[in-house]
């Protein structure tokens, strides 16, 4: 015999249990995501600062950060950002789950140690991106200068164009392994048959992977590219640790202006105006996902 | 060596370099004297080793204070969310209520809003609850992008419960709140597990949030604290920085290799859905 007491009784009804259970999720999403949520778009249209609730003004605020070389800066990197590492996550995401797809000695603990990056708390290994990355005592630098590919320490982190580049390439470390674990569980769901089959045929090993691998692949690089993408275009933790949007507003992203702008110099309603422009990209990113998968 | 051989571990080794550099950096700094931080004839070698990184960094700084919160922040938050995970999620598959469809659909949408959007409204909303600076407010806080995760992640998991198992209970007399708890729950331990050790992951993880609504010294986690206590100025104590990320990356890798399966199965079962 189970149960039968009396709580449990009154709580029999699926009805009465089921709004009793789901309460606390809904209770908590309502108060800290949606309410904010909306929130925010009333916040973003009024003068807001912090110590002060402003007044309601329209979409003066959007208008002011379009109008504002920084603001178009940190949304042009802010997809630059995005792009760029998108591309290599999924270029080498997708060539490590082949590697890792064979048979070989150590494969288990070579599985292991690739999502290594992932699980790391991330401001703790940008820190040591940033000392690897150190414009006098760099070790990538010495390493370069020993290989006589480069004849001085570069300043990485110094110029525009470099620490574009290397926060784009850290992005990339720390986003690839859960490409690679994506793409491996999509890798291990194909069937065997079809490669033999096509080595039957006389395939070569590209033209298996651009017919078979890659097509069937597709449902799972969409869903990895958009995920991802997400969160690639409201990083924060990365790029605040390495650069802090330096030098000189270069590597400024969305998150990281709108940090700046609303929690540093207290103009809340202009960094909550910044802060939910991304919008316009995630949803154009949602509609090419249910058009894709709706064609499939 | 044979090609086949090659062809698998030179790339191999490629990504071996790339991916553990960070890790084997923080490693060899953490080790090495202050002296040879700055002058030396390889920088990849350590040549006086070192204590004493460490022993200033647990007791000049709050350091110890810093890992105890986080440890705290994110053992709570993982509790209280795959708890309120887990029974929201069985209402969800089992019980049918009126609406079920749409909570579903919105706990979906709640897992992609990213905190990078929510923060400067929520920071509103945390000091009108008088929240702010609270360490314990990170647990609510934290449940806010753990919950819609952990759900969907045990939705996926329950609905491979077979219902027989209910209702051979029920026949027996079984309420549903004794079904929750004496049927499922034992059937459901390896999907809490897995919704527990990412929510771990996750909140040690966490920055944004840590770093907005806390900001007594004694209140910091240890992203939060090391990136505005130990960075100051232009002068950085190196030797320091990367003792305490060697020591804060411990705990989220230690829980990893622990569990390192039921991270892979995780992992591949949210694309695969």
């Amino acid at each position: 015999m189970i149960g039968g007491s009396r709580l449990g009784s009154r709580f029999d009804s699926p009805r009465v249990l089921g709004f009793v259970l789901i309460a606390p999720a809904a209770i908590l999403l309502l108060g800290l995501i949606a309410y904010p949520l909306v929130w925010g778009v009333w916040l973003s249209m009024t003068s807001a600062t912090l110590g002060d609730t402003g007044a309601f003004v329209g979409l003066h605020n959007y208008a002011v950060i379009l109008a504002d070389p920084v603001f178009r800066g940190a949304a042009m990197f802010s997809v630059l950002y995005t792009v760029f590492a998108e591309a290599g996550k999924l270029a080498l995401g997708l060539a490590l789950a082949l590697l890792l797809n064979q048979n070989f000695r150590g494969q288990r603990s070579a599985r292991a140690l690739m999502l290594l990056p992932w699980v790391a708390p991330t401001v703790l290994s940008a820190l040591a991106w940033l000392w690897l990355l150190d414009p006098q005592f760099s070790a990538v630098s010495w390493l370069l200068v020993r290989l006589h590919l480069i004849s001085r320490n570069l300043d990485f982190l110094g110029t525009p164009a470099t620490a574009r580049a290397s926060l784009i390439v850290v992005n990339i470390w720390r986003g690839l392994p859960y490409f690679a674990i994506g793409y491996l569980a999509g890798l291990q769901s194909i069937s065997k048959d079809l490669y033999e089959a096509a080595a039957i045929d006389g395939a070569t090993g590209w033209q298996a992977f651009r017919r078979i691998t890659w097509p069937l692949l597709a449902p799972i690089t969409t869903i990895l590219v958009a995920f991802s993408s997400i969160f690639t275009l409201t990083d924060f933790q990365l790029i605040w640790t390495i650069t802090r949007g330096g030098p000189t507003d270069a590597t400024q992203v969305f998150t990281t202006l709108a940090y700046q702008r609303a929690i540093i110099s207290g103009q809340l309603g202009e960094g909550a105006a910044i802060a939910i422009s991304p919008i316009v990209f995630m949803i154009v990113l949602a509609f090419f996902v249910v058009r894709s998968v709706r064609e499939r | 060596m044979t090609v086949r051989n090659l062809r698998i571990y030179a790339p191999l080794a490629f990504y071996g370099v790339f991916l553990l550099l960070p890790f084997y950096w923080m490693i060899v700094t953490t080790f090495k004297s202050s002296a040879e931080l700055l002058n030396t004839p390889n920088p990849f070698l350590i040549f006086h080793f070192t204590f004493s990184h460490i022993t200033d960094l647990l007791t000049q700084t709050q350091y110890g204070r810093w890992f105890a919160n986080t440890l705290f922040i994110s053992v709570g938050a993982t509790v209280l969310s795959v708890f309120i995970s887990y029974i929201a999620a069985y209402a969800i598959i089992r019980l049918r209520f009126p609406g079920w469809q749409a909570v579903s659909t919105a706990i979906f949408l709640a897992y992609i809003v990213p905190p990078a959007i929510l923060f400067i409204p929520l920071a509103t909303v945390i000091i009108q609850l008088h929240w702010f600076d609270q360490l314990w407010a990170l647990i609510p806080i934290y449940a806010t992008f753990l919950v819609p995760f952990c759900t969907w992640l045990l939705i996926g998991f329950l609905k491979t419960v077979p219902r027989e198992l209910e209702e051979a209970a029920r026949v027996d007399g079984a309420s549903n709140v004794a079904i929750l708890w004496k049927i499922i729950f034992p059937i459901a331990v390896p999907g809490l597990i897995s919704a527990a050790i990412f929510s771990f992951t996750l909140s040690w993880n966490e920055y944004l949030y840590a770093l907005v609504y806390m900001s007594s010294s004694g209140n910091k986690t240890v992203s939060v604290g090391m990136t505005t206590e130990l960075i100051r100025g232009d002068v950085f104590q190196w030797g320091q920085l990367m003792a305490g990320a060697l020591i804060g990356v411990l705990p989220a890798v230690l829980v990893y290799f622990f569990f390192v399966e039921y991270y892979v199965a995780g992992l591949s079962g949210s694309v695969k859905e």
